[in-house]
Formats: C-alpha cells, sequence, structure tokens
C-alpha cells in the first residue's frame, strides 16, 4: 500500500526533468497563432498565467507533505505542510506520505483524516479525485467535505434504513443506482462515526 | 449606448434651446415648438420635461449601481473560494489551448441581462476568434452557449453552429450541483475531442480579463499521454480505483469539466455585477452634466423671456408716455 523510495529513485534517474516543469505563464505557441488569425484581437488569458508554478521534483524525499484540499465552495486546506494523509480510494483506504510515488486515485465516499504531528482531522468526502504529485504536492478535490464531528449519528442510521428499503422496492435502473448511492454513503457515514 | 444617446439628445436640445431663444429676442415666437400663437412668453415647459426625466434616469442608474454593488459583494467571494478548484487539474493535465483536434466545441459564458458594458462583447469576439483560429479542412467548430447576450450575437451570422444554448442561469444562485447537471447535459449531447471554455475573469471591480480554459476529451489524453506528446508525464502517474485506466480518465475529464465549469460561471457573474456597476456609474454621471447643462440653459430661457416680458412693458409704458 505504502510506496516506496526505491521505485522513486528508479523513476527519477530515468527521467532528466521534473515532474512538473518550470511552467511559463502562458502557451507561447498559441499566442504565436493567435496573432497570425486575430492581429487585431489581444489573445485570451489561459489558465496557467493565473496559476503560482510547482516546485520540481526535489532529490532527496522532502519531510512534508504539501496539501491542497479544495471543494467547490471552499479551499479547506490549502498548501498545508502534514505528516500524512489517509484518502479514501475506490480500492480502500491509501496512506501518502512525502515522497509517495505520482498517483491519481479516483475517491469514494469515506474519512480523509490528515495528520499533522500529533493531531488528526477527519472530514467525512463525499466523492472526488486526489491527484498525488512526484514533488509531494497532494491535491485532493471533492465535491462535500464536512468534519465528522458535526454528524447526527441517529439520523445517519435512520437514513441508511430509508434507502436500504427504497433499494428493496426499486424498481428501474435509475431508482436502484440512486438507492444504491444512498445506500453506499450512509453505511460508509455510519462506519465511520462508529469506528 | 444609452449614454451615447443622453448625449446627442442633450447636444441637440441644447442647440436647439439656444437658437430658439436669440430667434424670440429678436422676433418672439419662431416656432411651433414654442408657445402657441397669442402667447407671449417662451415656454420653458420642454426643458423642464427634459429636466425631470433626466434626473429620473440618474436616480435609477444610481439605484442600479447600488444593486450590482450589493450582488457583487455577495458573489465575489464566493467565486474567491471556488478559485482552488481548477488549479489541481491544470496542475495535473496542463493547459494546452494549442492544441489541434479535429473536433472544437467553444462554450461562450454571457450574461442574461444587459447594461453590463462590453464583457458580452468581448467574449463573443473571443469565441469568433477561435472559430478562426480552429478553421481547416476537416475540423468542425461548434458553439455551446450560456446566455442570452452571447446567444443573440452568435445567432446572427453562426446560427447552424449553435449546439445547445441555455438561459436564465441565475435564477437561482449559484451552486456546484446546478453546474455539474448542466456539464453532464453538455457532455452527453455534443461530440467533443476539446471544450474551450470563454468568460471573463474578474481581476477587480474594473478590469475583467478575458480567459479561456481547455478542457480535453478522455481520449486525447490518452492519446497524447501514450505518444509522449504535451501530457507525456500522465504516464507516470498510477491509477487507483476503477478497472482500467481509460474508465478513470473519463471520470477525471467529466469531473474537471464541471469544476472549470462552475469556476468559470463564478467569475462571469462577479464580471458581469462588475461591469455593470461601472457602466451604471458613469451613465449616473452622464447624467448629472446633462442635467447641469440643462439648467444652464433652462436659466437662460427663464431670464430670456423675463427680459423679453420687461422690454414689451417698458416699451409699452414708453410709447404711452412719450
Amino acid at each position: 500500500m505504502l510506496r516506496l523510495a526505491p521505485r522513486l529513485l528508479r523513476r527519477s534517474l530515468a527521467r532528466t526533468f521534473a515532474d512538473v516543469p518550470a511552467t511559463p505563464t502562458q502557451d507561447s505557441s498559441f499566442v504565436q497563432a493567435w496573432q497570425k488569425i486575430n492581429p487585431n484581437l489581444d489573445p485570451p488569458k489561459t489558465p496557467l498565467a493565473f496559476m503560482t508554478p510547482r516546485p520540481p521534483t526535489p532529490s532527496s524525499i522532502p519531510s512534508k507533505l504539501t496539501v491542497n484540499f479544495v471543494l467547490p465552495y471552499q479551499s479547506e486546506l490549502a498548501s498545508k505542510e502534514v505528516d500524512m494523509v489517509i484518502i479514501p480510494a475506490t480500492t480502500g483506504h491509501m496512506g501518502v506520505l512525502p515522497g509517495h510515488v505520482a498517483t491519481i486515485a479516483e475517491l469514494r465516499p469515506g474519512i480523509l483524516s490528515v495528520h499533522e504531528g500529533s493531531s488528526v482531522t477527519k472530514y467525512f468526502v463525499s466523492s472526488g479525485f486526489a491527484f498525488i504529485h512526484a514533488n509531494s504536492f497532494a491535491d485532493i478535490v471533492a465535491v462535500e467535505a464536512v468534519p465528522v464531528d458535526r454528524f447526527d449519528p441517529t439520523l445517519v442510521q435512520k437514513g441508511l434504513a430509508e434507502f436500504q428499503q427504497k433499494l428493496a422496492i426499486a424498481s428501474t435502473d435509475l431508482e436502484k443506482a440512486e438507492a444504491q448511492i444512498g445506500v453506499d454513503v450512509h453505511s460508509a457515514l455510519n462506519s465511520a462515526l462508529a469506528g | 449606448m444609452a449614454m451615447a444617446s443622453f448625449r446627442r439628445e442633450g447636444q441637440r436640445l441644447s442647440s436647439m434651446l439656444y437658437s430658439h431663444s436669440i430667434n424670440a429676442l429678436k422676433s418672439g415666437v419662431s416656432s411651433q415648438e414654442l408657445a402657441p400663437v397669442g402667447a407671449r412668453s417662451i415656454s420653458t415647459q420642454i426643458v423642464r420635461n427634459r429636466m425631470k426625466s433626466v434626473k429620473n434616469i440618474q436616480k435609477i442608474t444610481k439605484a442600479m449601481k447600488m444593486v450590482a454593488a450589493s450582488k457583487l459583494r455577495a458573489i465575489q467571494t464566493k467565486a474567491e473560494k471556488s478559485r482552488g478548484l481548477w488549479q489541481p487539474f491544470t496542475a495535473l493535465l496542463g493547459d494546452y489551448p494549442s492544441i489541434d483536434v479535429k473536433k472544437n466545441v467553444i462554450v461562450t459564458i454571457s450574461s442574461d441581462k444587459g447594461l453590463c458594458g462590453g464583457i458580452n462583447s468581448t467574449s463573443v469576439k473571443m469565441s469568433k476568434g477561435f472559430r478562426k483560429l480552429n478553421s481547416g479542412p476537416d475540423k468542425e467548430v461548434k458553439y455551446v452557449v450560456l446566455g442570452e447576450k452571447a446567444k443573440a450575437q452568435l445567432v446572427r451570422d453562426s446560427k447552424k453552429d449553435i449546439e445547445i444554448s441555455i438561459t436564465e442561469l441565475q435564477k437561482n444562485p449559484f451552486n456546484y450541483t446546478q453546474v455539474s447537471v448542466l456539464a453532464d447535459d453538455i457532455l452527453k449531447n455534443v461530440e467533443y475531442d476539446a471544450l474551450r471554455i470563454v468568460f471573463n475573469k474578474f481581476h477587480s471591480v474594473v478590469s475583467f480579463v478575458p480567459t479561456v480554459t481547455t478542457v480535453l476529451s478522455p481520449e486525447v489524453v490518452e492519446r497524447e499521454s501514450e505518444t509522449g506528446g504535451k501530457l507525456g508525464d500522465l504516464d507516470s502517474y498510477e491509477i487507483e480505483g476503477g478497472e482500467t485506466k481509460a474508465e478513470v480518465l473519463q471520470n477525471l475529464t467529466e469531473f474537471q469539466f464541471a469544476c472549470v465549469l462552475f469556476n468559470a460561471c463564478m467569475e462571469n457573474a462577479c464580471s458581469e455585477q462588475g461591469a455593470r456597476m461601472s457602466a451604471m456609474d458613469s451613465s449616473s454621471r452622464n447624467a448629472g452634466e446633462m442635467l447641469d447643462r440643462l439648467t444652464l440653459t433652462y436659466n437662460r430661457t427663464r431670464q430670456a423671456s423675463i427680459t423679453t416680458e420687461l422690454i414689451e412693458i417698458i416699451s409699452g409704458a414708453s410709447a404711452l408716455t412719450g
């Protein structure tokens, strides 16, 4: 589950350039092509121009993992240095330490825990994606995330029972899918609150 | 547009009244716009009517500015918080607007209501520019239009290229669910190799930058990463979850489109409110200037009419005595 350093070294030796190259602020070929076709119009900006470039892969494993945890309506954690995060991937809970190999992980409803020193913050995440880059940057994009202590266990159990019932009486595929999603989320919540 | 017509009216009016006041001093009633035959004084009614309407317009535009300012405040915090949403995707997949693909779809985001300055025209100009950039022998370009104003402009010359047009986006305040349903709809109904989202990014209340974000389809991403082209680094990433890489890539691109569209809609809404604020501000200032000019004209006309009356009285009196 935890990928180790030798694999990373082998990969970094195979490539001479860094994982995330020093990004130019504008794609120059685009600007040139635009100016040829539309000489009187300024080319539009692209997201590259608005992003702070990421550092290249360091040669030694850094001590901390930099985490960006974003939601549509908030940036929960922005470039926070932590020791470890445990993310609920569809293949199971995955621990991410600094120096983790580059990964794209799809998330399922479950608990995301951020370990910083001795403190642990737990969020219940609905779903999303996690990108772990080779330079020990982790981007977690989730649709909804709530700290675990904001949930009411009795309501969760009621919801679970309700969705299980709906699943039993569901007739069309759409209803079945919706009920199944409800059951998944509620049972994950249940186990999260219990454990 | 409204401001230019105000100015024209004001100039025409002031020149007309000035010439009329000179004529009145010389020869009394000269045109049928002034007081009817038999009356002796120059009527200030017309100027007064104009002043009243200009003052009302000034009040309305000031109120619209206040409304836009309050709406901007509300939506600006949300937009700034959503800015972190597209950065992970650009960090992973990079941004290649110059990518050469067969099927381009341009998603133009605009507002439904007018009186917001030039932002909608800018978006449409950019979209048309992209169309020219991506036109070629076997390439096709389609539009997906969000918002009434861009639809009105694009329908004129590219009616057959508009695949989907969506209006009344801002009836309910923006939330991610609504935008993700929209994204799902678009992705289901449109075939694409590359989606380009054109919108106005909000920099500050007076500055809006036209921006384009490129979202590639999973097939193109796969192709580029395998051939070691622009997305060559993508191959070095392990894939967790899902059966195949293709499945995960598809989910990824759909998620990316929904997130990027959400951010783009919010930024465009902010830009719209900001542009409306500055448009209404300059129009209320123009109305104020016009009101000053009209007031001067009014006073001149009034004084001219008093002078005329006095002259008549005095000449009448001197005719009796002398």
